[in-house]
């Protein structure tokens, strides 16, 4: 059974790199036909991917929409050539030249990226052309270094690669590391979290991913890819002019990403390779082509919005199975986690927030105890799920404090939270609808990570191992929640009652101190409740304090320790779930008689 | 030199805000920020100067068919680029579909009209240096804009349906507002905006094609700076930009004030994200 499972892997991770390999064969092999014409295609197609390698990171993974990439692209281009030529500077021989601009796009990749982390992607997108446009300008106006509009020669690469064929090969041989490492990055829990902070931004910062920063180590990997592509453009020209980077250029590179389809390598691989010889072959058309860029963009947004990894996406055609059940296996949960976690308390005190005039928490104190299952209930608006973000971290409440183990919990920071053992689930199901249910689980795993980004872009021994590792997790997770067999569907194929115990399985990643989890039984069957509730215990007896938002009082009543009623922000009744039946008003203001 | 400054700065400035005014007004009543909004201006140009240059129409009768096309092609946005992406707002797809649009209407313009700058004429005759009419065309149409747009908003009830639409757009829809007609019709207040923009400031930027990613990004720092859908914001933003760049024209050259221009632009951005007129961030959770 094991073997046949890594040989299947194998097979997989196989079929995953053939299209690659032949696409790299056939390109290799065009010196062969000794057509110089389809040399240089082949080449400029090559220099090309290089560049959209690093910007599909950021476009189709990310989704920052960089429409202006082609400014970096001129900027390596001019750093490579007026170095080489030695404008400004003594001359550096051309791959020195070529580091430093891979430097110098990586620096600018970043200032140019800065909107984006924190700003809405319009301000992006504009600011990226805004860049475009000024960087050309410089180049015009910048006589005596750039040549203006007269240009400059672009560098000349030392032997065996100044010829047409040596020059291709070298190309080919950068775009290859390129695709591998771009690779490497959207195979490890970097691409989970850069689909994850775009599709579900909230769910990503309380697994403890950092938008921020991990948005600046693309902007970085993408900038310096982007800038030698550039160096390597001069290298091909020969002679660079201003002209050359237009707008057109800029429009191509993000055309090819989107007609590939987000969260695809091979698929804008593809798309650059059509769009580079597409006016090759049509040629009459070369003076509409801008145009017909622009129709193709408007028409695949409209029409297909997945793009050509879509098309190639047949694993997710087939239907899923009808009338699935999930049947968690508890017992697996104690060996998700190591429960190293000794027990504490998570304490409340004070908490005060308001929305406008209206007091969403008005003085909320609460102690959640590991091992405990603590119901919070209340009428619609009483400030539970308040309460929840205030513990996340989403909101920062006027008054209060909060603890974890005595020590005081900062407010208003969500993305550390993971780190310090709180994990959640979400009233709706934060999903990434993109990503496989097994990707879904392993974002859960971030925060135990700690392989760098330079180990992931080479797919370094600790990073291989940690990756296998979250697999396996993952796999357990799923198997524990019972949503055994979904792990490579798409999640938003998945049905709501699936969601809600998928978020579970992504929580229980986290090996969570404290859990949170917030309505987990809306939407579900009787049948779903009862397996909910065995899980829930299950959960308990590993060591973890779990914090129950519900409106299901038969499932909080059954299953909790401690119940806290809120009512407009305040506690009504706290106490035993008996006590709290008991009580008078928790019964006129919610139970009812 | 400073009354150059103060001219052409107030000139631009002005030009830019109107351009901010039309990111403002598509905004208001979908927020979807159109990259046709510098399109519109460089169209207000190119048309201005096709209706009386090339085809000799008296210069009111130009403008009067400038505003209609401009509102025209307002609305074929809204039908083509924005109506099919509202659905999914989240996914910022308006930002593929509306730069697609752009790019439609820049390259048409470019293959039909040409490439190169083309003149636009003088439309009233009046003043001289500093005190041409290409100077203070821009600010007198914008102040009448703003005039108008205050009118519209307060005091007519098409335009306090726009106002409750950009509100709350459940609730104005609850109310029984027709919201898809109120949006076209916002769409087609824009375009008329943005062709104002480019007619007024024809003589400052003459009939380009290349002049909308320009006023795309120059009409959206004002907006910006003053916060996504704030008039008022975008005027002060709009004047202050176009007297920085003038200023830093004039004493540093071209180059540089575009330079300047852009590191102002992203120091703001990351110092007050909301702009500095603008309100706080919605809630996420």
């Amino acid at each position: 059974m094991a073997a046949t499972d890594t040989q299947g892997a194998a097979a997989s991770s196989f079929g995953r790199v053939l299209p690659f390999l032949v696409i790299l064969a056939l390109a290799a092999a065009v010196p062969l036909t000794g057509n110089e014409y389809w040399g240089l295609i082949v080449t400029r197609i090559a220099v090309y991917w290089i560049l959209i390698a690093g910007l599909n990171l950021i476009v189709g993974y990310a989704g920052q929409l960089a429409i202006g990439y082609v400014a970096l692209f001129t900027l390596g281009a001019y750093t490579t050539s007026v170095l080489a030529a030695g404008n400004a500077t003594p001359p550096v021989p051309a791959f020195a030249a070529l580091a430093i601009a891979g430097v110098v796009g990586a620096v600018f990749g970043v200032v140019v990226g800065l909107p984006a982390l924190r700003l809405r992607t319009f301000y992006f997108a504009i600011t990226t052309l805004g860049f475009a446009t000024i960087v050309t300008q410089i180049a015009l106006a910048w006589q005596d270094v750039t040549g203006g509009g007269m240009g400059v020669t672009g560098p000349m690469l030392p032997a065996p690669f100044d010829t047409e064929w040596g020059l291709l090969y070298f190309c080919l041989g950068f775009a290859a590391l390129a695709t591998w490492i771009t690779a490497n990055i959207a195979r490890s829990r970097f691409g989970r979290a850069l689909v994850a902070v775009r599709d579900a931004d909230v769910a990503a910062e309380a697994t403890g991913i950092s938008k921020p920063r991990l948005l600046v180590m693309v902007f970085i990997l993408a900038g310096a890819l982007a800038a030698m592509a550039g160096g390597l453009f001069a290298a091909l020209q020969t002679y660079i002019t201003p002209e050359a980077f237009n707008f057109e250029l800029s429009l191509l590179f993000f055309i090819a990403v989107l007609i590939g389809g987000r969260g695809s390598i091979l698929g804008p691989l593809i798309g650059t390779i059509i769009l580079t010889v597409l006016p090759e072959i049509a040629a009459p058309l070369a003076a509409w082509s801008t145009f017909l860029y622009a129709a193709l963009l408007l028409l695949i947004v409209l029409a297909i919005p997945g793009g050509i990894a879509s098309l190639l996406d047949f694993r997710n055609r087939k239907p899923l199975a009808a009338g699935r059940t999930i049947a968690p296996q508890v017992d697996l949960v104690r060996r998700l986690g190591d429960q190293a976690h000794p027990p504490t308390t998570l304490s409340l005190r004070g908490i005060v927030l308001s929305f406008g005039g209206v007091r969403a928490i008005n003085g909320l104190d609460l102690d959640v105890r590991s091992g405990e299952i603590h119901g919070l209930i209340g009428p619609n608006g009483s400030g539970k799920t308040t309460t929840l973000n205030v513990i996340s971290g989403y909101y920062r409440p006027e008054q209060g404090t909060m603890a974890l183990d005595g020590a005081p919990l900062p407010a208003g920071v969500s993305t550390d939270r993971a780190s310090r053992g709180i994990a959640r689930t979400f009233q709706t199901p934060r999903l990434i609808g993109e990503a496989s249910v097994l990707e879904n689980v392993m974002i859960g795993g971030t925060a135990h990570c700690h392989s760098t980004f330079a180990e992931a872009l080479f797919r370094l021994p600790r990073h291989c191992a940690e990756e296998r590792e979250l697999a396996e997790r993952a796999q357990l997770a799923l198997r524990a929640v019972g949503l055994v067999g979904l792990a490579e569907v798409r999640a938003d194929r998945l049905q709501h009652s699936e969601l809600r115990f998928m978020e579970i399985a992504r929580a229980l990643m986290q090996r969570p101190a404290f859990l949170l989890l917030d309505e987990p039984a809306a939407g579900l069957s009787a049948e779903e409740i009862r397996h909910l509730a065995t899980l829930v215990r299950a959960i308990r007896e590993g060591g973890t304090g779990v914090l129950l938002v519900e409106h299901h009082a038969d499932l909080i009543f059954d299953i909790c320790e401690h119940v806290t009623v809120l009512n407009l922000g305040a506690i009504l009744a706290a106490g035993t779930p008996g006590e709290v039946r008991a009580h008078k008003e928790v019964v006129s203001a919610y139970l009812g008689a | 030199m400073l009354a150059s400054i103060l001219a052409s700065g107030l000139a631009v400035g002005a030009i830019y805000a109107l351009i901010g005014i039309t990111y403002n007004t598509m905004f208001a009543t979908s927020r979807v920020m159109s990259f046709t909004a510098g399109q519109l201006g460089m169209l207000g140009g190119v048309l201005g100067s096709l209706f009386t240059l090339k085809l000799g129409l008296p210069w009111p009768v130009a403008l009067l068919l400038v505003l209609a096309g401009c509102g025209v092609i307002g609305v074929i946005t809204e039908i083509v680029a924005v109506r099919p992406v509202l659905k999914s707002l989240d996914q910022h797809l308006y930002v593929l579909t509306t730069l697609a649009a752009a790019l439609l209407i820049q390259q048409f313009t470019a293959i039909q009209w040409g490439t190169e700058p083309q003149p636009f004429p003088r439309l009233l005759g009046l003043g001289s240096g500093i005190w041409d009419e290409k100077y203070w065309l821009p600010v007198v149409v914008c102040a009448a804009t703003i005039v108008g747009l205050e009118y519209l908003y307060r005091r007519t009830l098409v335009g306090r349906a726009f106002v409750a639409i950009a509100e709350d757009n459940f609730a104005a829809r609850a109310l029984g507002l027709p919201e898809r007609d109120l949006r076209m019709a916002s769409y087609a207040l824009a375009g008329a905006i943005g062709g104002l923009a480019g007619f007024a400031g024809g003589q400052l930027l003459l009939a380009f094609f290349a002049n909308g990613p320009l006023l795309n990004f120059y009409g959206f720092i004002p907006v910006a700076l003053g916060g996504l859908g704030n008039n008022r914001g975008a005027v002060i933003g709009g004047i202050a930009l176009g007297l920085f760049q003038q200023a830093a024209n004039f004493l540093v050259g071209g180059i540089f004030s575009s330079v300047a221009v852009f590191t102002l632009f992203i120091i703001v951005l990351l110092a007050a994200p909301q702009g500095l007129f603008g309100s706080t961030a919605s809630r996420r959770v």
